[in-house]
């Protein structure tokens, strides 16, 4: 059944695939605009000769019919080959893989903040219906949606790395430069995390089996722990995955906030230069990365709970 | 408070009110903002006071008065993204309720594979095709959240278009883009307000996160993202330069979030916790 659910997903996953990669692709290629006009309309559009330009579209590619270009781009993502950055003449994909682990770094520390204060709050909003702490669970999450991100960010640095000097205002130097940042990732997702535990847990609280372990005796922590938070926790798992993609998003501004090397800053300069190798080969790894993650979550889930192992996907 | 029979919650009457209040202050900016926002009239970054309530920047604007025209882009932005997913996307999720078959399923499988990553991606992308500007994330911001406005209405179709009436009208031979525009289309009103609500404060808030990345409106545009951006420079020195456009898109930005939420609890209980 497994095996079945397995290949579904795996499936599933390969046409949306394709369909990131043409649609990346399609927009790219087929606005109106000529690439090479607009890579060149900086300071430097008046010194290129059209011969230049012509030849510039030739090696680019840029002559063949659209399905020839989308064929070779598609071929070369296959095979790990994504083309040369236009600006830093480099592989796209060493440039990548350069400052992959910095927004590594920066996505895994937001989802650990994300996860300890939001199932914190959650579960004690769930035992304490009612109390400042389920009032605070709402206004993290409410806090979660209204704040602009780039602005949480600032408002840390002025806070923690200005007004009290506990830690580095911007860079990538050490573990302490990550702690703002990732704390600024980390409540953005928090109040999600949080209502979800919370709304997840209350219903568990009142299943049949919650009330046998009660009527067995067994104390508060392990009726609590074992046997409920265990299977609250399944859905709380399953959008970890989405906070994922979060983080992604997440990083194009908070590494710009904090001075960062990452992708999504390599991603913002990419589009400022024009650089349209680039652009396509970050926005398709952050796509697969993204789409990788979720199949892993739901896998996870499914392993962890036989409802879903067992049925078809949809 | 009721109005037409329903009770008023505390978060809608706090969200329209805030709401509003900008959309005056946007309408009513040459009356309302002390200064011209384009021109120096002050020595640079003094911190506010009586006269300068958000102090200067490194201009020598009044940051007061920036915020105040910054409602206009912003508001201008959230009824333009807004305006363009919802339409698109409707026009695609009516379709592909309305006929199902073969072009639901082709519409939906690209409608999935553009929810399948991050809408700011797909804003990037737009953008990195277009080129920087305010109006192109206006576009970029709009074309992003076409697939949740598809999802939705389609949604709401699949269960209008079982309805006998629906049966009736086809029977009668009224034309379908007739019974589309006529009879299935009032019925995804309530639940496309409610998304449009919370569309229009994410839209800004997004919008403004790009113009701090400088991909959208450009100096001297008093524009609160591109504030945002240029007194992060200056964070240690000169707080205010960044701090209170800020404070101007949260402030929006949860206004529409109470008004959005309050909306749904309020129109359709069925929504709720969606």
């Amino acid at each position: 059944m497994f095996a079945n659910y397995l290949a579904g997903r795996i499936a599933q996953l390969g046409i949306v695939l394709l369909l990131v990669s043409v649609a990346v692709f399609s927009i790219m290629h087929a606005l109106p605009g000529d690439p090479v006009q607009l890579m060149l309309s900086g300071a430097e559009s008046g010194s290129v000769t059209p011969e230049r330009q012509e030849q510039l579209r030739e090696e680019m590619g840029l002559n063949d019919p659209l399905h020839v270009q989308y064929g070779r781009f598609l071929r070369g993502a296959v095979t790990a080959d994504l083309g040369t950055s236009v600006r830093l003449r480099q592989p796209v994909l060493d440039l990548i893989l350069d400052r992959l682990g910095s927004t590594l770094a920066l996505s895994l520390g937001g989802i650990l903040f994300a996860v300890i204060i939001g199932v914190t709050t959650g579960v004690m909003a769930a035992l304490k219906q009612g109390s400042w702490i389920d009032g605070f669970s709402r206004v993290l999450a409410y806090a979660g949606v209204s704040l602009p991100l780039f602005w949480l960010g600032l408002l840390l640095i002025l806070v923690f790395a200005f007004w009290l000097p506990w830690f580095p205002p911007a860079g990538s130097a050490g573990l302490r430069s990550l702690v703002l940042p990732s704390l600024s990732l980390g409540l953005l997702s928090a109040g999600v995390i949080a209502r979800l535990t919370r709304a997840s847990l209350l219903e568990v609280l009142v299943e049949d089996y919650v009330r046998a372990a009660w009527a067995k005796g067994l104390p508060r922590r392990i009726v609590y722990l074992r046997h409920a938070l265990r299977n609250a926790f399944l859905p709380v798992l399953t959008i970890l995955g989405l906070q994922f993609g979060a983080m992604l998003a997440g990083a194009v501004v908070t590494e710009t906030v904090f001075s960062r090397p990452g992708l999504g800053r390599l991603v913002v300069s990419a589009i400022l230069w024009k650089d349209y190798p680039l652009v396509q080969g970050i926005v398709l790894f952050m796509a697969t990365a993204y789409v990788l993650v979720n199949l892993l979550v739901d896998l996870l889930a499914a392993w962890l709970d036989p409802r879903i192992r067992d049925a078809t996907p949809a | 408070m009721t109005v037409a029979g329903r009770t008023l919650t505390p978060g809608f009457i706090a969200g329209s009110c805030i709401l509003a209040g900008w959309v005056l202050l946007a309408i009513f900016a040459a009356l309302g903002s002390p200064h011209d926002p384009l021109v120096t009239v002050s020595g640079a970054r003094e911190a506010p006071s009586a006269e300068f309530w958000f102090g200067t920047d490194r201009l020598g604007r009044d940051v007061f008065s920036r915020v105040i025209y910054g409602a206009r882009v912003s508001l201008i932005l959230g009824f333009i993204s807004v305006a363009i997913g919802s339409v698109l996307g409707s026009a695609l999720g009516l379709v592909s309720g309305y006929y199902r078959g073969a072009v639901d399923t082709v519409l939906m499988r690209i409608v999935d594979a553009m929810l399948a990553f991050p809408g700011i991606l797909l804003a990037l992308v737009v953008i990195a095709a277009l080129g920087p500007s305010i109006t192109n994330v206006m576009v970029a911001v709009g074309v992003s959240t076409i697939p949740r406005y598809a999802r939705l209405v389609r949604g709401t179709v699949l269960t209008v278009r079982e309805q006998e009436y629906i049966d009736a009208a086809r029977l009668l031979g009224v034309p379908d883009l007739r019974i589309i525009l006529r009879h299935v289309l009032p019925n995804t009103a309530i639940p496309l307000l409610v998304l449009s609500t919370l569309e229009f404060g994410h839209a800004i808030s997004v919008g403004a996160g790009l113009s701090f990345l400088g991909l959208g409106a450009q100096p001297p545009t008093p524009e609160w993202g591109l504030m945002v951006a240029v007194g992060r420079d200056v964070l240690g020195r000169a707080w205010w330069i960044s701090t209170f456009p800020g404070l101007a898109i949260f402030t929006v930005v949860m206004a529409t979030n109470l008004l959005g939420d309050s909306l749904q609890e309020m129109l359709d209980p069925r929504l709720k916790g969606r």
